[in-house]
């Protein structure tokens, strides 16, 4: 995966949330993380090695620890067979 | 089968005229009809009433979706106590009324006035193209009409020159009886008012536009209200002309916008003569568009491809083979870059033009057969943002209200949405409200043609910068906040209290107002306070909007800050507020609620969730991957770097439609196996190594989901062409033929035991079935022991989701306004925002292959005067536009709809391929592109570039079809 398009990618998640402050936005951002985005797309992200910002480093340190946050929005919250649309 | 075609397959007789439109009262009023008892709400005239119960009023200036007339004298009725002869069709009912229809002294009359219309009437009923089909002519039979006693040798206009200006209808005024039908039409039904009754008396004649002009140079968008108003030959089809009459007509569903406009295939044989829209259709209520009525000769086009084809290398030219061989070869490839990849090296996209059916089982293949949750669709590029951000506030990614609720609106909101051009049926409803009085606010970088026609002036246009969608929205938000507008008994009835607290703080600082945000929207802050008073506080207010809201880095943002605000103001759960997203596609609705997402099941369900993945599991004998798959953008990344190779694309051109072109042709061109399921050989296919034809809505049964969320039938009139006749598939069979060639075993036989299983793994679809759909016409979703006859509005009792509070409350969220990081600079000092035009959908490879070419034959880049006197442009000059991505040239129109520093362009064409320009910059949750926001810069230009003329030679070379050997050649 192109880990640019990705790192931009995390970084505008990131940005987003961050009027949550910084404990909810990154937890949030690790939830869209883990709700959204393929294997191959989490294993780079994971893996890169460059500078992120604070909220995006925390939600990567999250994925890497392999702590899945609950659910921080009602986008990310599935409920079984109840939800009637997303 | 369970599909009756009995109810919706019709003779020809069109569909009952009532004379007058319905009254709503809840009054009553009992009268009288030749000694026959009626009952009708107050208000509805005698002629209605009668018409109700049978009774066979003549006329000819009254149709049933118009305002009274009272010009043609032939409705005349005698009432008991009554004097004289009132025209029935201006004469309201009253308690007790006798009402005779038939009598010697109406007959009279009758027969008097028909004498006087057919003395300037030409007598060639026999070779008419209207002959049989023609109200003057019903007329003149109903009051016996026998001779002519004036003679045919007076002044008449029976040498009028005809008008065969317009593709796809003629104007006869030879045959004209002034009865102004076709004029009211335009403006009553389709609110364009470009046709008048010219002249007076004796002179008076049909005019469109002005003196100088015809039809097609007029104002008319060739709606076809008018052709469908007219009693006589005057207005007509030339289909009809060149055809004949229809022999029977077949109720189904437009395939354009998201409208879904349910028309009446009338039809001759297999052949379609034309499309008349469905009177009883919720979505249009008897109205269409162009493109609807007349844009469908598309289906029929040499261009369309209708054997298989298949070919080794995308540098080969094509061989076209049978059914067996294709798919054979599609299914060998894709098994075995599988089984040398991995499951996750596949993929496939839906459909947003095919039915409910044909996406499910695209979904279903790639998730049960290629055992991954790699599948996606063109909502990506559209209202992706829509199902995050209304599912996030609301706790369900649906609008909120049918189309029927702008009726009710008294403050309408449209906000990066062009009605007039991308969703044109319902703007001439939203029209007709406006000229009631509904107020009007438009946010849109671009004078849409809303904001100032005629009998309508939006009350503010607020033209802001593109990519200011959240700043705009979170100022109105502080004014609603701050000058104490907010409907805080709704809110705290029906929102979490606190969260909208948080909210109304963050609103509320001072770095918010509209005066201290100016710098950075352009919007003056005067107007924009004046709006954000007037939506608050206006009544009923209701947001439409469309992918100018979406198609943003932050456009799932700016739809939950639209969502703030009609929470805000109370504007949530009841008809005619609302927030509306207006979906592009005929079926982008459904596509999403058919488990087209690569996270989500049918219904909205994350793949994550066991529950909902053992009931597929169950149901289909596989077992699912729990994962999220790759959405179209990182398709494509990822196909760079080799860990994805094998697409299956259904209906959908991804190298014209989505960003970046060049980016999109890598990705397709890295892959080993790209399979496109199409009409024709689209833009994709240049990269394609399988072509599987594909099958028009006229081929096939099965259901299109508009924006309202209504479910309707898609029905079959023709055979696909895609075979021998009997042998070809309807798409759906194309997906099932794929699916067995991978050994998945499907056995349907008919679109309905799709819908079936739709239904059984689908709680929101539990009660739908072709059955129930045949009954009732169509069902708007939620349909299940809840809601067993559908949803109109939403969210009328509580919010829908349940949410971290699980409590049915809406939620308020914080939406930061974040700058794009697509930058004017000094290289790229323009922005260019892209749209749609009227006579084109979407990719234009439909349209573009009928005669709507006529009215935009090539993409135009619209630029404010200003900026073309600094660049040395005038209308017409060639220009290069250019993008830190790519380039292409196009025509220039200069126009001060666009504001300084904005440039507009289509993207129907080809030819431009506008996307070469646009970037890779998408939504932040959901990756919806950026097309409305790119830094470009515009220079002088003596025609196509580089990569225009290289890309048209390519498409040339990847278009080859090999020519067969003879034998003699095979042989040698």
């Amino acid at each position: 995966m192109d880990i640019g398009q990705l790192r931009h990618m995390v970084e505008q998640i990131a940005r987003n949330f961050a009027v949550q402050g910084h404990e909810k936005a990154v937890a949030a951002t690790a939830d869209h993380i883990v709700r959204f985005w393929e294997p191959r797309m989490k294993a780079a992200i994971v893996a890169q090695s460059g500078a992120l910002s604070p909220i995006a480093r925390g939600a990567i340190e999250l994925l890497a620890r392999g702590v899945e946050p609950p659910s921080q929005t009602h986008a990310t919250e599935f409920e079984a067979g109840g939800s009637d649309a997303g | 089968m369970i599909s009756n075609p009995g109810t919706f397959s019709l003779g020809y007789e069109p569909q009952v005229d009532f004379g007058t439109p319905e009254a709503v009262s809840d009054i009553s009023v009992t009268l009288t009809i030749d000694g026959r008892a009626v009952e009708v709400p107050a208000g509805t005239t005698v002629m209605r009433a009668a018409a109700l119960v049978g009774a066979s009023i003549p006329k000819l200036c009254a149709t049933d979706n118009l305002a009274s007339f009272g010009s043609c004298r032939l409705c005349l009725v005698e009432v008991d106590g009554m004097r004289g002869t009132p025209a029935s069709c201006t004469t309201p009912v009253a308690e007790g009324m006798s009402v005779h229809t038939q009598t010697p002294r109406l007959a009279k009359l009758r027969k008097g006035v028909m004498e006087l219309y057919i003395s300037d009437h030409p007598l060639d009923c026999l070779t008419c193209s209207a002959n049989n089909d023609c109200e003057l002519q019903d007329q003149a039979a109903a009051v016996g009409l026998r001779d002519v006693r004036y003679g045919y040798g007076g002044a008449n206009h029976l040498g009028e020159a005809a008008d065969r200006s317009n593709p796809y209808f003629d104007f006869d005024p030879s045959k004209c009886i002034a009865c102004s039908r076709c004029v009211r039409a335009c403006d009553e039904v389709q609110g364009t008012f470009a046709l008048t009754m010219d002249g007076r008396g004796f002179a008076s004649k049909i005019s469109a536009g002005q003196t100088a002009d015809d039809f097609l140079s007029s104002e008319c968008v060739s709606c076809g209200a008018c052709v469908q108003a007219c009693p006589t030959a005057t207005l007509q089809e030339k289909a009809v002309k060149e055809i004949g009459l229809p022999e029977r007509a077949v109720v189904t569903t437009c395939a354009y916008c998201g409208v879904g406009c349910t028309f009446r295939a009338e039809m001759r044989g297999e052949q379609l003569v034309r499309m008349v829209p469905w009177k009883d259709g919720k979505a249009n209520r008897g109205h269409s568009c162009v493109k609807g009525r007349f844009a469908w000769g598309y289906a029929n086009h040499a261009d369309r491809i209708t054997t298989p084809m298949i070919r080794e290398s995308i540098d080969e030219p094509w061989r076209e083979v049978g059914w067996d061989e294709a798919i054979g070869f599609a299914a060998e490839r894709l098994l075995s870059i599988k089984a040398e990849h991995g499951a996750r090296a596949l993929g496939g996209i839906t459909s947003s033009r095919c039915t409910n059916e044909e996406t499910f089982l695209v979904q279903k293949l790639v998730r049960a057969g290629f055992g991954t949750n790699n599948v996606d669709t063109c909502a990506r590029v559209c209202h992706s943002p829509t199902g995050y951000g209304l599912k996030t506030t609301f706790g369900t990614s649906a609008g909120t209200q049918d189309f029927d609720s702008v009726m009710q609106a008294d403050v309408i909101l449209v906000i990066g949405a062009n009605p007039t051009d991308a969703h044109p049926v319902f703007a001439s409803r939203m029209k007709r409200r406006l000229r009631q009085g509904a107020k009007l606010i438009v946010i849109d970088p671009r004078r849409i043609d809303l904001v100032r026609s005629p009998h309508i002036e939006a009350a503010y246009h607020l033209p802001l910068q593109p990519g200011t969608n959240v700043a705009v929205l979170t100022a109105m938000a502080h004014v609603i906040v701050t000058e104490g507008l907010a409907d805080e008994a709704f809110v705290r009835e029906r929102c979490d209290w606190d969260e909208f607290s948080d909210w109304a703080a963050f609103v509320a600082n001072p770095r918010h107002s509209p005066e201290v945000l100016e710098a950075v929207t352009r919007v003056p802050a005067p107007d924009l306070r004046a709006a954000a008073r007037l939506f608050a506080t206006g009544g009923n207010g209701a947001v439409y909007y469309g992918l100018g809201v979406t198609e943003h880095s932050q456009g799932s943002s700016t739809v939950m800050a639209i969502a703030n605000l009609a929470m805000a103001t109370g504007n949530i759960g009841r008809p005619g507020v609302g927030v509306n997203p207006l979906r592009g596609q005929n079926n982008v609705q459904g596509a999403c609620d058919m488990g087209s997402f690569p996270h989500e099941l049918s219904g909205y369900r994350h793949v994550s969730d066991d529950t909902a993945r053992a009931l597929f599991e169950a149901d289909w004998g596989v077992t699912l991957d729990p994962e999220p798959g790759l959405r179209i953008p990182n398709m494509l990344d990822a196909a760079l770097d080799g860990s994805f190779r094998a697409i299956y694309i259904q209906g959908e051109d991804i190298l014209q439609s989505d960003p970046n072109t060049h980016h999109v042709a890598k990705g397709l061109a890295a892959m080993d196996c790209v399979i496109v399921h199409d009409l024709f050989l689209n833009e994709t296919a240049n990269y394609a190594h399988v072509f599987l034809p594909g099958s028009t809505f006229l081929e096939k049964d099965g259901t299109f989901t508009n924006a309202e969320r209504r479910i309707q039938p898609v029905r079959k009139v023709m055979e696909p062409a895609n075979g021998p006749k009997g042998g070809g598939y309807e798409d759906w069979q194309v997906t099932q033929l794929l699916a067995n060639a991978m050994g998945l075993g499907w056995s349907y036989t008919h679109a309905s035991q799709i819908m079936d299983e739709v239904a059984r793994l689908t709680p929101s679809f539990a009660g739908v079935s072709f059955a129930r759909l045949d009954q009732c016409g169509s069902l708007q979703w939620p349909i299940n022991a809840e809601y067993p006859d559908g949803a109109p509005v939403m969210h009328v009792d509580g919010f829908s989701g349940g949410g971290p509070n699980g409590n049915g409350r809406g939620k308020f969220v914080v939406t930061d306004y974040v700058p794009t990081d697509e930058k004017t600079g000094p290289r790229y000092p323009l922005l260019l925002t892209t749209g749609r035009i009227l006579s084109h959908y979407n990719v234009g490879a439909q349209t573009r292959r009928t005669g709507n070419t006529i009215w935009h034959p090539e993409d135009l880049l619209e630029m404010h005067p200003a900026d073309a006197d600094n660049r040395g442009f005038k209308s017409g000059d060639w220009a290069r536009l250019a993008s830190r991505t790519g380039e292409t040239t196009l025509r220039v129109s200069v126009t001060d709809k666009v504001a300084p520093g904005v440039v507009y362009t289509t993207f129907h064409h080809p030819q431009t391929q506008a996307n070469v320009v646009t970037t890779e910059y998408s939504d932040w949750a959901t990756n919806c592109p950026e097309y409305k926001v790119t830094a470009v810069q515009v220079t002088p230009s003596n025609g196509p570039t580089d990569w225009q003329e290289d890309y048209r030679e390519q498409s040339l070379r990847s278009r080859r079809i090999a020519v067969p050997m003879t034998v003699a050649e095979a042989a040698e």
